[in-house]
């Protein structure tokens, strides 16, 4: 009886992602009573990795390294993780709820024909069933589902389960790549805004900004504040400016873009619409700064500035940096 | 089951015809107020209206797209669920889509019940290309697309922000974190859209009239197979609201001291 865990890396290098759901594995594992493993695929360089998985509580590393797995081949990925489900029969299997976890994990149910939990915030196991919360309806209210069979698949929310310590000796065994016929698709890695902030959904701290920053050429402000908070920091974005293009996509945060739960969220310039809170409510900590103190975003802010983001921002910048050169 | 068949297309030199399938689903408008249903156990969207899913909108423009750029084909969507999703048939329909199929029967709470019912309607289909949304805002899944695509063993691309087609093979970009990533397969294949891929076009007065005289096929396939069961349904975790720091520049620094000591993010 075991729980096994996906442990994603890209480039040869475990992501932040695989220390969290291998802790997630972890916790259930411990209260379930049973064996923790890993399955970690990657270029050869992946090798001296596994450890790290040991490190978050993985009793066994099933590693795959071989350069077929270079590149996310969603066959070539779904062949592995097959064979390692056939190598151990767990009862539990968990994947990030990553772009590379959410593409992947459908597949691997479809072909175990087992049900999946997508995108879970808490997994615990009550009178012999797996049981997932997890956000729905653009997270205006949080279902609890449980398995009716085995296996249970689950993808986990990023920063639903924070990385942890709890050693093992993690026993490494290998893999045997499957010969894959259907590379169905050749991938290759967009030179694409390869931004070196981390994604929103994945980010330690998102400093989000809104109509209230009056037009895009402001953003330096946000830029500023995000390098003095440091490399774990991404910008976050409102629809309103978005839609008004001075805003990439993939940085809205709300309903119909990112749900994020961070440590810490900065509001600025941001009312706090229901669809913008939908994406961010869970969020451990926030900051607001807005100039009219009844903005609905200060209901739910932990903390507040009632002024003007562009006397505000540059002073938090200027107080963080200090902060920072005294650490 | 009655396949309506390739339409009486009467060109004498058939460019690269187009067969295309889009699944869409009738989701409660995001605008609205979705509350716990009063058993705990369902989401009661008492009132609320009921729309074409945001996402399928990107994915029947991109068909339609497809089917304008090779000249000649047809769009057929298709749809598992209730009487109530002929009129997501029909808004479809009046966007431009040639014909619809309405699967009767419920979809499962996981995607796998929902995307059996879809493969299993699907297959021995002539088709180049089946379209999807990135994921249904309503159980917010992203799970169907990727599920199908096993099922039929097509290659498939999801959270696809930009695609093109060139004869039988087809690139498209996703999104993954921190930039694009480009995939490259051959045809038939599956295609699920994320916001941005195109911009969906509105339903023409004339659209509107001429769907209604548009085949809508309906097939009964039974209720698809929930590996999950639904035990409850809450609101969200309640946030109380914190505190005015003060007002002004001059508040940052208590802002800050309180963030390291007290909150001890920074
Ligand atoms: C179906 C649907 C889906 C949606 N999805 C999303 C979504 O995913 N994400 C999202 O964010 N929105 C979404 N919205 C839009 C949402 O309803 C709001 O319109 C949007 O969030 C407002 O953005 P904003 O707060 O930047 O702008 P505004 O609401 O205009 O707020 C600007 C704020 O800035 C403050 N301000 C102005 N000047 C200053 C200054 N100098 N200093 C300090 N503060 C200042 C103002 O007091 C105000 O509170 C959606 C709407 C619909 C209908
Ligand atoms: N009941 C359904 N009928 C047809 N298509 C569906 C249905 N449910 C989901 N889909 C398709 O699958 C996509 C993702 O849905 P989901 O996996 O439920 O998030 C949707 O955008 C639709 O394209």
């Amino acid at each position: 009886m075991s729980i096994l865990v996906f442990a994603e890396q890209r480039g040869g290098a475990l992501r932040q992602a695989a220390s969290e759901t291998v802790t997630a594995g972890r916790v259930l594992a411990d209260t379930m009573g049973v064996e923790l493993t890993a399955v970690l695929v990657g270029p050869p360089s992946i090798t001296g990795e596994s450890e790290k998985l040991g490190r978050h509580g993985a009793d066994k590393v099933l590693l795959g390294s071989d350069e077929v797995y270079g590149e996310y081949l969603p066959g070539v990925y779904a062949d592995a993780v097959v064979a390692a489900v056939t190598t151990i029969d767990p009862k539990v299997i968990l994947f990030p709820a990553s772009a590379l976890g959410k593409d992947l994990a459908p597949r691997v149910a479809a072909r175990l024909k087992a049900g999946l939990a997508s995108d879970v915030t808490e997994i615990r196991f009550e009178d012999g069933r797996i049981v997932a919360v997890r956000p729905a309806y653009g997270g205006k209210v949080y279902i609890t589902v449980a398995f009716k069979g085995e296996p249970a698949v689950l993808s986990v929310r990023p920063r639903a389960y924070m990385a942890e310590e709890a050693p093992r000796d993690a026993e490494v065994q290998e893999l045997a790549t499957p010969n894959s016929s259907q590379a169905l698709s050749k991938v290759h890695m967009a030179e694409g805004a390869a931004k070196e902030r981390p994604d929103v959904a994945e980010a330690e701290i998102i400093v989000a900004g809104g109509r209230g920053l009056q037009e895009a050429e402001k953003w330096s402000l946000l830029e500023d504040l995000a390098d003095a908070l440091g490399p774990g920091t991404a910008l976050g974005a409102s629809r309103a400016v978005v839609d008004a293009g001075w805003r990439p996509h993939d940085e809205q945060v709300g309903q119909t873009g990112k749900v994020v739960a961070p440590p810490l969220y900065f509001a600025l310039g941001i009312s706090g619409a229901i669809q913008h809170l939908a994406g961010m409510r869970t969020a451990k900590c926030i900051v607001a700064v807005n100039k009219d103190p009844e903005a609905p975003i200060f209901k739910v802010a932990d903390y507040g500035i009632v002024g003007d983001v562009f006397e505000v921002v540059p002073r938090m910048t200027e107080e963080i940096r200090k902060l920072r050169s005294e650490d | 089951m009655k396949w309506l068949g390739r339409p009486e297309t009467t060109l004498n030199f058939v460019s690269e015809l187009m067969n295309i399938i889009v699944c869409i689903k009738r989701v409660p408008d995001s605008e609205g107020r979705i509350a716990v249903g009063g058993d705990g156990t369902s989401v009661d969207t008492q009132g609320v209206k009921f729309v074409l899913n945001p996402y399928d909108e990107f994915a029947v423009e991109e068909a339609l797209k497809l089917k304008e750029a090779a000249g000649a084909g047809s769009v057929t969507v298709i749809t598992l669920g209730g009487d109530d999703s002929k009129e997501t048939l029909r808004t479809a329909l009046a966007m431009g889509a040639d014909q619809a199929i309405l699967l009767k029967g419920k979809p499962s709470v996981d995607g796998l019940g929902t995307a059996e019912k879809l493969a299993e309607a699907i297959a021995g289909r002539e088709y180049d290309m089946i379209l999807f949304g990135k994921q249904a805002i309503d159980d917010d899944n992203l799970q169907v697309p990727a599920m199908v695509a096993e099922l039929l063993g097509v290659p498939s691309a999801t959270v696809v922000v930009s695609l093109s087609v060139d004869g039988k093979s087809a690139r498209a970009e996703r999104e993954v974190e921190g930039g694009h990533e480009i995939v490259e397969f051959d045809l038939p294949a599956i295609v699920a859209a994320q916001k941005g891929l195109n911009e969906p076009r509105y339903a023409s007065l004339k659209g509107i009239m001429a769907a209604k005289k548009k085949p809508l096929e309906e097939v009964d396939m039974g209720d698809a197979e929930s590996r999950l069961e639904v035990v409850q349904v809450m609101n969200p975790p309640e946030r109380t609201a914190g505190e005015i720091v003060g007002e002004g520049a001059d508040a940052v620094p208590e802002l800050v001291r309180k963030l390291r000591e007290e909150a001890k993010v920074l």
